[in-house]
């Protein structure tokens, strides 16, 4: 008995009020979900349509309902460290707790919630971008989608099943190697990130694929949209830089599990390796998160400024520099980690070289803006909001840039301001910007114009009260990761400030919650299926795009391709109708599903060291590919009549 | 004829091989060589990692103390023969021969466990005769997990293999079929090129140096 | 239009730049108090102000653009306006111009800060010489300082001569710390693979708050220490305070220095000389469990005696 609650006690995290409250309303809320399915019937229902779903744009609507909640979770993490951090000597948090929230937040917010947004984001306009019925592989995307959402569930589960990781997103050995830091916490981030990364890998191949070969006819690369050629790029930055984070997960869970030295300071170990093999990845990686929003302004700014965007050659050219010169900026991660001074000095002006085509892409915008006509809509007010906040982000990382004074930069508040300006005007701007773009596609109704204007000022305005003081904290020697701070060194007004602006974007969040639930019952409906007089082909269908996409599948001639048959409309030059015929398309698959749910089981297996519950998982996932790889039967046909039915029900007959 | 979920693609498919006329096998196989890209990657990093822990014996066995050319020239000569069967085996692909494809691909299977049984001898005779487990030094976690990750992906191209010829010998060839044989050749022999370079990298140098 | 904007732009960045190249001594970079920090703070200052030009331009051409075309009907609404060359090269080169402007003088600091700066005050007696050398160890969590030419040790403390120049060699025993001092000069890491060197220099007399920069642990936060510069005189007569007055550091109390807690300042006036090894904490548990697993990290470990580390005079 003793050992029974002995295991339970270490098992599930104890002692904290905060933690049992998460618990209860954990729990609260899996029997409300359950409660809820149940008495409405509609268990069938959510296998069928949704978790079995091969549709690009039922998954996208999944990503971004998944990057949301983990939007919600990081944000509070957020929340927390600014209550500890507003006075000095504050008792809210420990020092323990502060570590893992921390780490928790930096982790969420880059693996959980910018990543899975932005694929959700991708998954619903670029199929319907470039005129395609699907991506290239379906089932593939199902797979990467799930692999994702059990990853974060495992990662997640760390917060009331054994503790959560506390060594910082970026994880440096030796700090987080199994002699420093024991426990199963730091595994939760190696498994959990491990899972999700393999699926983010297939959706780079994937996306890669579909864009490389199912463009609609007559849409050569450069004519593509801008958004889609962001993803393009950014999938080859993906295929090439997950594999190397894939390779030091996997040797730091080696390191931890089965006693390894790859990154430990025993027998030869090398803790400099980690840090060189985390950033080849870590550096890509923000430009994983930052150039599809790059594309989505394009189409934004281009569509409410009622413009071709300025300069679309050189747009592209300037994203294919930024992703070859993404790869050879990494070491400017630790300048001060006892580089030669030419070493120090290539990766200085390396990284400074990136200022020159993200300036480039600044000053085409703000000429696509130029003599156009702006109309601010929501998703504008986040696109224009997003220049000159980014532009400060821009500017203080090419101060960051210059080795010999990043030595004083470096791990400290000045460094946080400025990964916050770029993510955050960058990143979240971009992210806010495209959901309310898309979300009349996504859902055939729009979100309320007024109370998302209220989010975005709210949220604007907040950020910039949070993040202005960092750089001053920075420059004061205020470093990164301090749980608490002593008073008298005039750090505490300051903070004080900072976490007024954190609650305020708590706010802007919150009020944009309102607006989804708001507009869900009062939206306005897309009957058009182009509420913003939109310039890319995902315009041209129905709002939400039927299962298939396009009725026929559309040519294309120019740029801003739907621009194009509007105009041609206009001047009297209709194409007459053609027939249907029948559509082939994938079949939904529940194997998916199951394999990530085996991936789960094998995670936490491995977590805890319980190899007879992390074998039996991963064989489970090898048995779900064979199976796959068993099942011929994978496609249905849409028959012509019920395309007529559908068509005529959304109003595009005539 | 139904239209596809692809977009509509005119090109003239009736002089390609069987595994590319359909839209879908060609998809499949244009995403499997990205896919081996990314798999280069990975090696990349791998061979990296091992080459900065090669010198970091910490006091323990040396590449030098341990590797011996016999075994290691018996592995390199085995995959490559499987390689080579492999490659038999898409030629009787290309001649529509289910039976030849068959047969080749079981001789690979084969010699793909000959590979794996031998591997497996020479890691537990280091690990517990030679007293080099992956614990030892950081040069002995580098090789272990270098050569691990080739030996696993091996392991697993044996079930897939051995998943094909089941699929032939049900269905015969068909485009489906054809393109599935086609891409495990693909992947077998891209665990042959890794091996080369293994060879190269860390049996050759670490028996020079 | 484009004028007014342009004035009122300039003017509203004149305090921004007073407030930045500031006078507040509570903003320790801004505040350098010796050569090497001033170094950086030159480079700063000269980043602050091509970056804030930047930044003018943008919100110029951004302001202008919304305020014109923002309003309905506008006349100047163009559609076919989609690119213009010549204004593509323009911001195209001032971009290249701008990071030659900054790339310059950043490799030149880089450089300049592997010598030693120049002293500017007379070396105390008990130096021996014209430069200082301090061999400085991060334990969890807490600082270790040994004086290898006066054999003294303190502990989340240091001392150094004013005006003299002072070699800074970092070890760690085992996490990751990054040794800081912003008022001095920027931090470099202390790891336990690769030993490392900092030169440092106190233009005056005074404290200066240092602290670990990276992030190690639970007790990361209080990982902070002063640094003591003293004049020529003050510092003999501290050493020979230490000398006279202060417990000899015991291999015993040495080991219960390393276990993972913060520690009040402390000060020894000897230490064994087994610490000159720089053992890190495999190193030290393989010694005192008797087997020698780890000591030879042939091409990583520089933590030698006459020092050969990356970042190296």
């Amino acid at each position: 008995m003793q050992n029974i609650t002995n295991f339970l006690s270490h098992f599930f995290v104890t002692g904290d009020p905060m933690i049992y409250g998460a618990d209860a309303s954990i729990a609260l809320a899996s029997i409300g979900i359950v409660v809820v399915l149940t008495y409405f019937k509609k268990w069938k229902w959510l296998w069928d349509e949704w978790l079995t779903s091969v549709d690009h744009k039922r998954i996208g609507i999944m990503y971004i309902i998944a990057a949301l909640l983990m939007l919600f979770r990081g944000g509070v993490d957020a929340l927390m460290m600014r209550t500890q951090l507003a006075l000095p000597n504050m008792h809210f948090l420990n020092a323990e707790h502060y570590n893992q929230v921390f780490t928790t937040h930096g982790t969420i917010m880059i693996i959980f919630v910018a990543m899975p947004f932005i694929f959700g984001l991708m998954n619903i306009a670029v199929p319907l971008q470039i005129g395609a019925r699907d991506v290239a592989f379906p089932f593939l995307n199902a797979l990467s989608f799930w692999l994702f959402f059990f990853g974060a569930m495992l990662f997640n589960l760390s917060f009331v099943i054994g503790g959560s990781p506390d060594a910082g997103w970026s994880s440096y050995a030796p700090f987080a190697g199994a002699e420093l830091n024991p426990g199963v916490g730091q595994n939760y981030y190696l498994i959990g990130v491990q899972i999700s990364g393999i699926g983010s890998l297939a959706t780079g191949i994937n996306f890669l694929v579909t864009i490389l070969k199912m463009r609609a006819p007559g849409m050569t690369l450069f004519k593509m949209p801008m958004f889609t050629w962001s993803i393009l790029i950014t999938s080859v930055i993906v295929i090439f830089a997950f594999p190397a984070f894939t390779v030091a997960l996997a040797l730091m869970t080696i390191d931890r599990l089965f006693g390894a030295h790859f990154f430990t300071i025993a027998a030869g170990g090398s803790p400099m390796l980690w840090a060189n093999l985390f950033w080849f990845w870590g550096h890509p990686e923000v430009y994983i998160v930052l150039l599809p929003v790059f594309g989505i302004f394009s189409e934004v700014i281009a569509t409410f400024a009622h413009k071709t965007l300025f300069g679309y050659v050189v747009m592209v050219w300037s994203m294919i520099a930024i992703s070859f010169l993404s790869f050879i900026t990494w070491l400017h991660h630790f300048f001060t980690m006892g580089n030669t001074a030419p070493v120090n000095a290539f990766f200085s002006i390396s990284t400074m070289l990136i200022a020159i085509p993200t300036g480039v892409k600044i000053f085409n915008w703000l000429f696509t803006l130029n003599r156009g006509r702006i109309e601010f809509t929501t998703p504008m007010l986040w696109a224009l909001a997003f220049i000159p906040n980014f532009t400060i982000g821009g500017v203080t990382g090419v101060m960051l840039a210059m080795a010999p004074a990043d030595y004083q930069y470096h791990n400290s508040y000045f460094l946080v301001a400025h990964f916050h300006s770029t993510l955050i005007a960058g990143t979240v701007f971009g992210i806010f910007c495209g959901l309310h773009y898309w979300w009349p596609k996504m859902f055939g109704y729009l979100l309320n114009e007024k109370l998302g204007k209220w989010s975005f000022w709210v949220f604007m305005i907040s950020f910039n009260i949070c993040f202005m003081p960092m750089y001053f904290l920075g420059l004061m020697g205020m470093t990164r990761r301090m749980y608490t701070y002593p008073a008298g060194l005039g750090w505490g007004p300051i903070n004080f400030i900072i976490t007024i602006g954190a609650f305020g974007m708590g706010l802007g969040f919150i009020i944009m919650a309102l607006n989804i639930v708001w507009s869900a019952i009062h939206g306005k409906k897309d009957t058009t299926g182009d509420p913003w007089d939109g310039r890319t082909l995902e315009w041209s269908t129905a709002s939400p795009a039927p299962e298939y996409n396009f009725a026929h599948i559309p040519t294309v001639s120019t740029r801003d391709a739907f621009e194009a048959m509007k105009e041609e409309k206009r001047e009297g030059r209709t194409k007459p109708q053609l027939p249907f015929k029948p559509i082939h398309m994938p079949n939904n698959s529940g194997i998916p599903f199951i394999m990530g749910g085996f991936m789960f089981v094998a995670g936490f297996g491995f977590v805890f060291e319980w190899f007879w519950m992390g074998i039996p998982g991963l064989l489970g996932v090898v048995a779900c590919m064979i199976a796959r790889s068993f099942v011929y039967n994978d496609h249905h046909h849409i028959p012509a009549d019920e395309i007529e039915r559908i068509e005529r029900a959304a109003g595009r007959l005539s | 004829m139904a239209e596809s979920i692809l977009s509509l693609d005119s090109k003239d498919k009736k002089n390609m091989p069987l595994e590319y006329t359909t839209e879908e096998g060609d998809l499949r196989i244009v995403g499997f060589w990205i896919f081996l890209a990314a798999e280069l990657v990975l090696f990349g990093t791998l061979f990296a990692s091992y080459l900065v822990m090669q010198s970091h014996t910490a006091g323990g066995p040396t590449a030098r103390d341990l590797f011996k050319i016999n075994p290691v020239m018996a592995e390199t000569i085995i995959l490559l023969v499987s390689s080579f069967t492999c490659g038999l085996g898409t030629l009787e692909l290309r001649r529509h021969n289910t039976k030849g494809l068959i047969a080749w691909l079981v001789v690979t299977v084969i010699l793909g466990f000959a590979f794996i049984g031998l591997e497996a001898n020479e890691f537990y005779s280091y690990a517990v005769h030679e007293g080099a487990p992956i614990s030892r030094s950081a040069f002995l976690s580098g090789f272990f997990i270098l050569l691990g990750t080739h030996g696993a992906h091996v392991s697993l191209g044996i079930v897939w293999v051995t998943s094909i010829i089941i699929q032939l010998a049900q269905r015969g060839i068909t485009a489906v079929t054809a393109r599935k044989a086609f891409m495990v050749g693909l992947y077998w022999h891209f665990l042959d090129v890794v091996w080369i370079f293994i060879f190269t990298a860390v049996y050759l140098t670490g028996l020079v140096i | 239009m484009m004028k007014t904007f342009k004035m009122k732009g300039l003017a509203a960045l004149v305090p921004l730049l007073v407030l930045l190249t500031g006078c507040s001594d509570k903003i320790a970079v801004l505040n350098p108090q010796g050569p090497v920090a001033r170094e950086q703070y030159h480079l700063i200052v000269w980043s602050l102000i091509m970056m804030s030009l930047v930044l003018a331009i943008v919100l110029i051409i951004f302001i202008y653009v919304l305020v014109r075309f923002g309003r309905k009907n506008n006349k100047g609404y163009d559609p076919n306006n989609t690119g213009n060359r010549k204004l593509e090269i323009i911001w195209l080169i001032v971009p290249v111009v701008i990071c030659i402007l900054l790339a310059v003088p950043t490799v030149r600091t880089l450089y300049a800060l592997n010598d030693p700066p120049k002293a500017t005050a007379k070396a105390p007696a008990s130096l021996h010489s014209n430069a200082m050398t301090i061999d400085v160890t991060s334990v969890d969590w807490k600082w270790l300082f040994r004086y290898p030419g006066q054999n003294i040790e303190t502990v989340n403390y240091v001392v150094i001569p004013a005006g003299i120049p002072v070699n800074f060699r970092l070890h760690a025993y085992d996490a990751m710390n990054a040794f800081w001092v912003p008022e001095l000069g920027g931090q470099q890491y202390t790891m336990t693979d690769m030993s490392m060197h900092l030169w440092l220099q106190a233009d005056k007399p005074g404290t200066y708050a240092g602290r670990s920069s990276n992030y190690s642990g639970q007790g990361f936060a209080d990982m902070t220490f002063n640094v003591l510069a003293k004049s020529a005189s003050d510092f003999d007569s501290w050493v020979s305070d230490v000398k006279k007055n202060q417990p000899a550091l015991t291999m015993n109390k040495y080991m219960q220095l390393l276990k993972p807690d913060n520690v009040k300042p402390m000060t020894f006036s000897s230490y064994p000389k087994e610490l000159e090894k720089n053992l890190n904490k495999a190193q030290m548990e393989g010694k005192q469990t008797g087997k020698s697993t780890d000591n030879s990290m042939p091409g990583m470990n520089m933590s030698g005696n006459n020092g050969k580390g990356g970042y190296n005079p």
